[in-house]
């Protein structure tokens, strides 16, 4: 359970440090070909996850590029994988709510002579609370997945078996009470968090509301 | 002699902590399953110091890992493949560790007519006739091998009847037993999951006892010249030990609702 916590959040950290700069990049930056760039993050948000695995296989293998870190089964080589499948999400949501936001503050912005670029950090800053929403997404995508995990991971005891590995292989074993009662135990925890981050965001957005 | 040397010098180098390695085992979801690795690998890993990872695929895809460098040692059962891998130079040498039996499972209800009989390849070839469901694993697994060369032997074409009534499932035992639970099909199984499935659910075993259900597994070193970054000496004491007295009494003496699951039978 830990571990499932562990690889999920350090997934949605590493996205969110890709994710969000890219995703407002994409939002303020006007450069030849980011039409097409907006698109395609926009499609890998349906990267299945099974598809992820075998590429980072292939790639963290012996045989493939980087066998030599030797990253195979390992909880690192499952949080590439996550990655792989949370920053398109963490990237197109936040390019959405910074689009939205630099539509309705630009004027006001450059006429204090603040550049494009410059405005992102004030962009982002302001669009925090939806942008909660984002890593929520992400975190749900990470926390829920088995396909990739699965593959890169190998779901070796004590290594790489999290939640979800863990209820795929009681439900192969025929476990089926077992299974079931673990997947409440995940939902629970997922729960548990959205709920959190959430009250926390619904709690700063009222004081916010009373400060002005 | 020689042996005894090589088996004296694994306890010397697994003794020390220093020594201690971690192998990757590329195995079979039947050995994990059943939980034979768990009641096993930690008397190996207390023997030797070095600490084993299980990967639990199908035979195919566990050769298929271990051709690519991912592994350190095989433990699979499909002879042919094992032997194909040995020849190919992606394997040191395979030794004979275990063996059980595939049972052929079904409907309680017995639509074709097969419960009791010893001879499994008439008994396909009755549930073939009937348009009996029969669910495959259809993963190049050594039972899905092991399958297929019945019916080849029953001569039966499986695969005009795919999507008929075969079902090929593309997944692990457990995964396919569940299927077959819930179409009430029939299905080949290796023994050790089928006593530790615990939703066998209107099926039962309908033929066994068949010496074309014989069923052994082999254990292979990946081959350094290949891989040289697998940890050979601590793959070749895995070896040693799963062949050797105090892996095969292990092996012997681990069972599952009173029933012995595995028969060492290692030559030495």
């Amino acid at each position: 359970m830990l571990l499932s916590l562990r690889v999920s959040l350090l997934a949605v950290v590493f996205a969110a440090l890709i994710g969000l700069p890219l995703g407002a990049a994409l939002a303020v930056g006007r450069f030849p070909g980011r039409r097409a760039l907006i698109i395609l993050v926009n499609a890998l948000m349906g990267l299945p996850p099974v598809v992820v695995g075998l590429l980072v296989y292939l790639a963290l293998s012996r045989s493939g590029p980087f066998g030599v870190l030797g990253l195979l089964y390992t909880p690192t080589a499952m949080i590439i994988a996550q990655v792989v499948l949370v920053t398109p999400i963490i990237a197109a949501l936040t390019r959405q709510t910074v689009e939205m936001l630099d539509a309705e503050y630009a004027e006001t912005l450059r006429s204090l002579g603040v550049s494009r670029l410059a405005s992102v950090p004030t962009l982002l800053w302001d669009g925090r609370l939806a942008l909660m929403t984002a890593l929520l997404a992400g975190f749900g995508r990470a926390i829920a997945e088995v396909g990739a995990v699965m593959i890169v991971g190998g779901n070796i005891n004590h290594v790489t078996r999290v939640m979800t590995t863990t209820i795929a292989l009681e439900t192969s074993k025929g476990n089926l009470a077992l299974a079931l009662a673990l997947g409440a135990v995940l939902v629970i925890l997922s729960v548990l968090i959205t709920g959190a981050v959430s009250m926390a965001g619904m709690r700063s957005a009222s004081q916010e509301v009373r400060h002005a | 002699m020689i042996r005894a040397l090589v088996l004296t010098m694994a306890g010397v180098f697994g003794a020390g902590a220093a020594w201690a390695e971690v192998i990757v085992l590329q195995s079979t979801t039947s050995t994990q399953n059943s939980g034979l690795l768990d009641a096993i690998l930690p008397q190996f890993e207390a023997a030797t110091g070095h600490e084993v990872r299980v990967v639990a695929v199908g035979t195919g895809q566990a050769i298929r890992n271990a051709r690519n460098g991912d592994g350190d040692v095989l433990l699979v059962h499909a002879r042919a493949a094992e032997e194909e891998f040995v020849a190919q130079g992606w394997g040191v040498e395979r030794f004979d560790v275990m063996y059980n039996d595939f049972i052929l499972v079904g409907p309680a209800t017995d639509p074709a007519g097969i419960a009791g009989s010893v001879d499994v390849v008439t008994a396909l070839a009755a549930v073939a006739a009937a348009r009996g469901v029969f669910a495959s694993r259809g993963d190049d697994s050594g039972t899905h091998k092991a399958e297929l060369r019945l019916w080849s032997e029953a001569g039966v074409d499986v695969g005009g009847a795919s999507g008929g009534w075969y079902r090929e499932t593309g997944s692990g035992m457990g995964a396919t037993l569940n299927l077959a639970a819930g179409m009430q099909a029939h299905v080949l199984t290796d023994r050790a999951s089928w006593t530790a499935f615990g939703n066998k659910d209107g099926l039962e075993i309908l033929v066994e006892g068949d010496a074309r259900l014989f069923n052994q597994y082999g254990v292979i070193a990946v081959n350094p010249e290949r891989h040289p970054h697998v940890q050979a000496e601590a793959a070749q004491a895995f070896i040693d030990w799963m062949t050797g007295p105090e892996g095969q009494a292990a092996i012997a003496g681990f069972d599952l609702q009173g029933r012995q699951l595995f028969f060492p039978n290692a030559a030495r």
